[in-house]
């Protein structure tokens, strides 16, 4: 199923605005020597300035004494979960004295718990919208996730499987006895299969390439622990997903250097502000290992041409550093141009095959987050050889192997959910973006996604982090919406959003653009 | 303009290169020689047979019958809407229903005698994600946990590899049935402190792999307050504690810890799973159970790189609730489990060969140092690959397991029929035999 080959757009000419002239002498700070200090400073300003706006909006603190004794039948049995120790009388407690120490490692994850990004998520899971239950609850447009095509797999599920998890007739002993860590051949040829169908057909994959991992989570993690050592770092464009912040400086120590893209250029990725990030960190004594790409992009939802594929290409092996392609939403794009996969750039350019490792999923293309099925793909045999001790650590399910053997077999069945799945995301998308449009709010335009990449930053005042934040928290306490604020992703201009839209029914559109109408009617009046 | 082969290769990082994945070792040398040439009943009678692999496999009747059985608990439960809200259910803090199964089944293996809180379950794709999750949170790369000699192979990549701590040993010996004491902690500690490495933690395995015995009380509470007197954390891998020939014999930490009103015992740490009492380890299931809130809202953050399917956890928390179910099974389990060990320490004392009194576990700790030329690390490899090569049995040396007497082995009877056993009972008895009228080469697969 091969979409008709389109004309690589031509980037849009070069805008400038207010905001931009704001900007591009920061970024000069910023990316230059002395920027390291601002560079630290921002972020610790942001960190203090966040936890004056959360203490604002948390949930009534429980502020706890030293752990009493565990007690079953006095602990609450509900869902709750534990009292928040994030809050800095915690962190004296744990330094007391006759409290064993806990490692800088478990510090560092406190800290990152208190990004926006989180916080929305924990608020939604507090006061959920329901239509029936909770009309006045958070709707979630701050988890990329999409519902729209799961009846179908409920549908495969019951006239296949009926209605049981392990299937039916399987029998038990040859699901739960040792398996290979990286996952079921049988499961990797299913995999390559649907990975080669998701991207188009335009390239086929080896399934002795593929490391099987319980999600693409540590499927990442994984990479980053083959390719770069404690203390190295990535380049990353930006915005990026704000997940990559924990899943990759977390365990590893590895870096992450933001490399910023603008909204002159609709975010797209340019090799020059590559290269300068990469000779800066040079300067700094920094070793640079990789560069880390998102495609489709994760927030923005544009797709990398395949020109920009190769030029990447160019950029890795003329410096001679890997690339990390996360490719996990590549079978949710909804325009007309055609998604290339770097597997396919490969194909092409054979002496790179040991540089380029591909990141894959069934949590976005195929709605099944819960199940834990990610896929680290690589040529370079020293890094699936490692990829495979390591998975170890983060192996798929045997159960959920075997359902997915199944499932993914079944090549007519995934051909209509990928086609089906397709057009229901783009209707939704249409109807979202019209939405926004109506208030008078743009988004870049995207192919690919789950979500947009929303300009608000005409309502912010004023035009910086403080801006956003404030927007960001009316709303979430006002307007009830969880969407992730810019600054979340490390975008370099203030005002912009990603809203997912893929757990949106139509009829609750209407609901969402009200919402937002009246926040915006506020920022109007300031 | 660089030609191909004149271009640099692209660089791995250390961890990628570093030999700490231990695969290099007997104990998976054997696992490659049975994998070459595994015994087969009919169709391969003279193959390897593994005696390496500690794995359970004496109850799965137990569960199939329980799955055809309960068609509907193996659903995805709560009608239509069941199977969309547990395929987005991605939350590192678990299915409540699957962690208050996980809670309620910690606490029938352990006879009732300890009661475990599903809000301090934390969730981990097996046991070995959970022990290197615990050592990331409880110690900084350079620093060290102290382990009890002999220990399980694993470790040394489990908790090493990724994380950069060190274990530092506490050597035990069979002048007390390789029981820890003081002592040797002590002295494994001051030689920490000579090192200049801090020591974080003991992490201890009960019962024991690969002794197969579970550690006494009176031990435990040595231990306890040795971590109390260091002001360091104790973390209780307990993943065999249904395999406790006898539900009384065996005490868990949590016990002791609750006889003392649960004092001090946010330094205490337990790791859980279903891959040896239930014999599951293709589901992938472990846990943490801490005392400690900051240790489990870490480790649940943490879990993220290693959650449990929800397909897998939704299976699983039925059938852990079922306590008829449970129950029987724990019993059952322990009874077979104890029927084969009789077995094999029969066939063992008839071939002349003794091992360690145990009570617990899917394995037994033979003791062939008299069959050694020379008590040295050398000798036991030498009598380990002339068991592989020639006996055709992968046992496990105990220099793999960092013991400190050469001459012991770690035979694992669990992960066979029992006509396999008896195979492989008569091969020992054989060879033995053959050493008796002084070595000669015989035959002994002609059975």
């Amino acid at each position: 199923m091969t979409q008709t080959r389109s004309d690589t757009e031509s980037d849009s000419p070069e805008q400038t605005s207010t905001g931009m002239r704001l900007i591009v002498p920061l970024q000069g700070i910023v990316h230059g020597r002395g920027g390291l200090i601002l560079g630290s400073l921002i972020p610790c300003a942001m960190f203090y300035f966040l936890q004056f706006y959360l203490k604002r909006h948390r949930s009534p603190p429980s502020e706890k004494p030293p752990p009493p004794p565990p007690s079953p039948s006095n602990s609450a049995a509900n869902v709750a979960e534990l009292p928040r120790t994030l809050s800095r009388s915690s962190l004296s407690l744990r330094g007391s004295a006759g409290h064993a120490h806990v490692s800088s490692r478990a510090d560092s994850i406190a800290r990152a718990g208190d990004s926006p990004y989180y916080v929305g998520l924990d608020r939604v899971l507090e006061d959920r919208y329901d239509e029936l239950n909770n009309p006045n609850g958070i709707i979630q447009l701050g988890l990329s996730e999409n519902t729209l095509s799961l009846d179908l797999i409920e549908e495969w599920l019951s006239k296949n499987l009926s209605d049981s998890i392990l299937g039916g007739g399987l029998s038990i002993s040859g699901i739960a006895t040792y398996q290979p860590f990286d996952g079921l051949m049988e499961l990797k040829v299913a995999m390559a299969g649907f990975m080669s169908r998701v991207m188009g057909r335009t390239v086929s994959f080896n399934p002795s390439q593929i490391v099987l991992t319980s999600g693409a989570t540590p499927a990442v993690e994984i990479l980053c622990f083959c390719l770069a050592d404690h203390g190295n770092a990535l380049l990353v464009p930006t915005p990026y997903y704000p997940g990559f912040d924990r899943d990759i400086r977390w365990r590893t120590g590895v870096e992450l250097i933001p490399v910023h893209c603008r909204s002159s250029d609709n975010f797209s990725l340019s090799i020059t502000a590559l290269d300068q990030a990469y000779n800066h960190a040079r300067k700094r004594g920094q070793k640079v290992r990789g560069v880390l790409i998102t495609n489709p992009s994760n927030p923005v939802g544009n797709i990398l041409t395949r020109e920009t594929l190769c030029s990447l290409l160019d950029f890795a092996r003329e410096k001679n550093i890997h690339i990390i392609c996360d490719e996990v939403f590549a079978g949710s794009t909804f325009g007309n141009e055609e998604f290339v996969s770097m597997a396919e750039i490969l194909d092409s350019e054979d002496s790179d095959k040991d540089r380029v490792h591909i990141i894959y999923g069934l949590s976005k293309d195929f709605s099944l987050p819960g199940f834990r099925i990610g896929v680290v793909y690589s040529s370079n045999e020293n890094v699936l050889a490692a990829s495979k001790r390591l998975t170890r650590f983060s192996s798929v399910s045997a159960p959920t192997q075997r359902l997915l053997i199944a499932m993914l077999s079944d090549t007519r069945f995934v051909e209509e959910y990928l086609q089906t799945n397709r057009k229901r995301i783009r209707t939704i998308h249409s109807l979202f973006v019209a939405g926004l449009k109506q208030l008078g709010i743009e988004c870049i335009k995207s192919t690919g996604g789950l979500f947009c990449w929303v300009d608000m930053s005409r309502l912010i005042r004023p035009y910086s982090e403080k801006g956003e934040l404030e927007l960001w928290d009316k709303l979430l306490n006002k307007a009830k919406i969880n969407a992730t604020p810019g600054l979340a992703c490390h975008c370099i201009e203030p005002g912009w959003f990603r809203c997912c839209f893929t757990t949106l029914r139509e009829k609750d559109i209407p609901v969402v653009i009200e919402r937002i109408r009246k926040v915006v009617e506020t920022c109007k009046t300031i | 303009m660089t030609i191909e082969d004149e271009q640099p290769s692209v660089e791995l990082s250390k961890v990628a290169v570093s030999e700490t994945h231990g695969e290099d070792s007997p104990y998976f040398a054997g696992w490659k020689a049975y994998d070459e040439d595994p015994y087969h009943e009919s169709s391969n009678p003279s193959g390897v047979i593994q005696m390496g692999l500690a794995e359970n496999q004496v109850s799965f009747d137990l569960l199939e019958e329980y799955l055809e059985h309960h068609p509907q608990e193996a659903s995805w439960g709560k009608g239509a809407s069941g199977f969309r809200e547990n395929a987005l259910f991605q939350d590192y803090h678990g299915l409540q229903s699957f962690r208050n199964a996980m809670a309620s089944f910690m606490g029938q293996v352990r006879g009732e005698r300890a009661k475990f809180d599903p809000d301090r379950v934390v969730l981990t794709a097996g046991a070995t994600a959970a022990n290197e999750l615990l050592t990331f949170i409880l110690a900084n790369p350079g620093d060290a946990l102290l382990v009890p000699t002999p220990y399980y192979p694993g470790f040394d990549r489990d908790l090493r590899w990724r994380t950069g701590v060190n274990i530092v040993p506490v050597h035990c010996d069979s002048s007390n049935n390789f029981q820890v004491t003081p002592q040797a902690l002590d002295a494994a500690y001051s030689k920490a402190e000579a090192m200049n490495i801090k020591v974080r933690g003991v992490l201890i395995t009960n019962p024991s792999n690969p002794l197969g015995a579970t550690i006494q009380r009176s031990v435990l509470g040595e231990i306890l307050d040795f971590v109390t007197r260091k002001n360091i954390h104790l973390v209780s891998d307990e993943i065999y504690s249904g395999s406790a020939f006898s539900s009384t014999e065996f005490v868990s930490i949590a016990e002791v810890l609750e006889a003392r009103d649960y004092k001090d015992s946010e330094r205490v740490h337990i790791v859980y799973s279903l891959s040896k009492d239930l014999g599951l380890p293709g589901f992938r299931v472990g846990t943490i159970y801490s005392y400690n809130d900051w240790v489990v809202t870490t480790a649940r953050r943490m879990s993220s790189f290693t959650l449990i399917s929800s397909q897998t956890q939704q299976l699983l928390a039925s059938m852990l609730s079922d306590k008829s179910f449970t129950q029987n099974y724990i019993k059952t389990n322990r009874e077979r489990l104890k029927k084969r060990y009789q077995t094999i320490i029969e066939g063992l004392r008839n071939a002349g060969i003794d091992c360690l009194e145990g009570n617990a576990g899917l394995f037994c700790w033979m003791n062939l140092s008299p069959l050694l030329e020379k008590p040295t690390r050398e000798c036991e490899l030498d009598l380990w690959n002339t068991v592989l090569q020639e006996v055709k049995l992968n046992i496990s040396p105990g220099s793999s397991c960092h013991c400190s007497e050469p001459g012991w082995f770690r035979v694992c009877f669990a992960n066979m029929s029992e006509q396999t056993l008896e195979v492989a009972l008569k091969r020992i008895h054989q060879f033995m035999e053959g050493r008796k009228t002084n070595g000669g080469n015989l035959n002994f697969l002609l059975i």
